[in-house]
């Protein structure tokens, strides 16, 4: 068994990793994801090395006995657009992949315009993406555009 | 959703533009051509505006339709708290067309999603005003008999002025030149210069309003530059005359040359231009009223007949 040099953590039996995560997008990552109020086994690790990030630094959670739609898992692709989901079945990687960027984002982004629609009205928030690289994302309503790291996450 | 709805000027294709415009062009030399005969229209304005609300009422009025509707949201359910979602069904049921201005921004887009009935965006804060931009074109096209290859200039606040970026935008399509005026505090956007550079538009950004740029326009578009967009008040001080069009200015201007400005005037334009034939500021506001005729009837899928 190879040595653990870096994160002392119980393998997961049955779950999700979400691995290559930014580091400053660590935690709006598990915002999105509705970690907070989860009573199944979670592990969350920041600011770890990264050969794969320009920055260095990543984000790993590790949650057990939960699988994310797909849907659900495409959603942290506006703010960590590295990362990677693994699906874990009896210590098993069944399944490895990268997030897709929707291109309709839909009630996850608040619109930072004080004065848009979407602010004052009791309805959904929905943005459109306008280049990939680097990520710049449209508000359907206002037309106001954020940059995808600084989109301010619901 | 009616797809007939206008929320944006990019909502429509080169075609429908020039469609549009022959349109207005019909509506000029048959202002009162009752086709809406048994319409209702309902102009909702959460945000007082008296020139774009007459203007649109006097175009139901003369095509021989109805209009109901407020011209201020304190005299409305709103403002006990209703949604705008629910004042648009409500109204819906009343009318065949609604006409809204709001001044929170995207509430034209969302009007559309809740509804079956055409609506027509009249201004959504500083997002859009589509029938100012057509009104606009209709006066480019009137006055120098095409909209293509013109050179446009556009001085003042080319920062907060939406009626600069929409024109800007519906002008992809005729193959302009720009030249964008203004002090560094109220420059071209950077996104508005961006999309310039993707479309192969041509264009020079300006701090001086010098006769060189007079002399080889078509067309000048002149904006009011407001004390309040301004966070150094000093800076204000120092540029608000710089902007200003004299008549003297206009001496060696081309012979084609026209002033657009699309009101209220404060003092970017001296009042010795308006007796300059070239000045062409009230007719503009005057076009306005064919521009939104042709708007109405097409949200209403009303189909003009120009040939007659």
């Amino acid at each position: 068994m190879p040595q653990k040099t870096e994160l002392a953590v119980a393998a997961l039996r049955n779950g999700t990793v979400i691995d290559h995560i930014p580091s400053e997008a660590l935690f709006k990552c598990v915002k999105i994801l509705g970690l907070a109020d989860t009573t199944h086994r979670l592990t969350i690790g920041n600011n770890l090395n990264s050969n794969r990030l320009p920055s260095g630094s990543k984000g790993i959670i590790k949650v057990a006995d939960t699988f994310f739609p797909e849907a659900t898992l495409n959603r942290i692709a506006l703010i960590a657009p590295t990362a990677v989901v693994n699906t874990i079945r009896d210590y098993e990687v069944v399944e490895k992949r990268h997030v897709e960027l929707p291109n309709a984002i839909r009630g996850i982004v608040r619109c930072d315009n004080p004065k848009c629609i979407t602010n004052n009205e009791p309805m959904e928030t929905l943005f459109e993406t306008v280049t990939d690289t680097p990520g710049v994302i449209r508000c359907h309503y206002c037309n106001h555009t954020v940059a995808n790291h600084k989109a301010t996450i619901l | 959703m009616n797809p007939n709805s206008l929320v944006s000027i990019d909502d429509l294709s080169k075609e429908q533009i020039l469609h549009l415009l022959e349109n207005a062009r019909y509506f000029e030399e048959h202002p009162n051509h009752k086709i809406l005969d048994g319409k209702v229209v309902a102009t909702l304005f959460f945000e007082p505006s008296t020139r774009t609300r007459l203007s649109f009422e006097t175009a139901v009025n003369r095509l021989g339709g109805r209009v109901i509707g407020f011209s201020d949201a304190a005299t409305t359910s709103s403002s006990k708290g209703e949604t705008l979602k629910d004042t648009i069904k409500m109204v819906s049921n009343y009318v065949d067309l609604i006409i809204m201005r709001h001044f929170l921004e995207g509430a034209a887009r969302y009007a559309t999603e809740v509804t079956d009935t055409p609506v027509i965006n009249a201004g959504d804060g500083a997002n859009q005003h589509p029938s100012q931009t057509m009104l606009d074109l209709y006066s480019i096209l009137k006055t120098q008999g095409t909209l293509s290859n013109l050179t446009i200039t556009m001085v003042g606040d080319l920062k907060y002025g939406r009626t600069v970026h929409s024109l800007l935008m519906a002008m992809k399509y005729f193959n302009p030149t720009f030249r964008f005026v203004a002090c560094d505090e109220l420059r071209m956007p950077r996104e508005y210069i961006e999309f310039c550079r993707q479309q192969g538009i041509p264009f020079e950004e300006h701090t001086e309003f010098s006769r060189e740029v007079i002399d080889s326009s078509d067309i000048i578009y002149m904006t009011r530059v407001q004390r309040e967009r301004f966070s150094d008040i000093m800076e204000y001080e120092r540029v608000k005359d710089l902007y200003t069009l004299r008549n003297s200015m206009l001496d060696t201007s081309r012979p084609n040359l026209r002033i657009l400005h699309p009101l209220p005037r404060v003092n970017e334009i001296a009042t010795d231009v308006d007796d300059n034939p070239k000045a062409y500021y009230f007719e503009q506001a005057r076009n306005g009223l064919f521009a939104r005729q042709a708007l109405i009837c097409n949200a209403l899928g009303i189909t003009v007949p120009i040939k007659e």
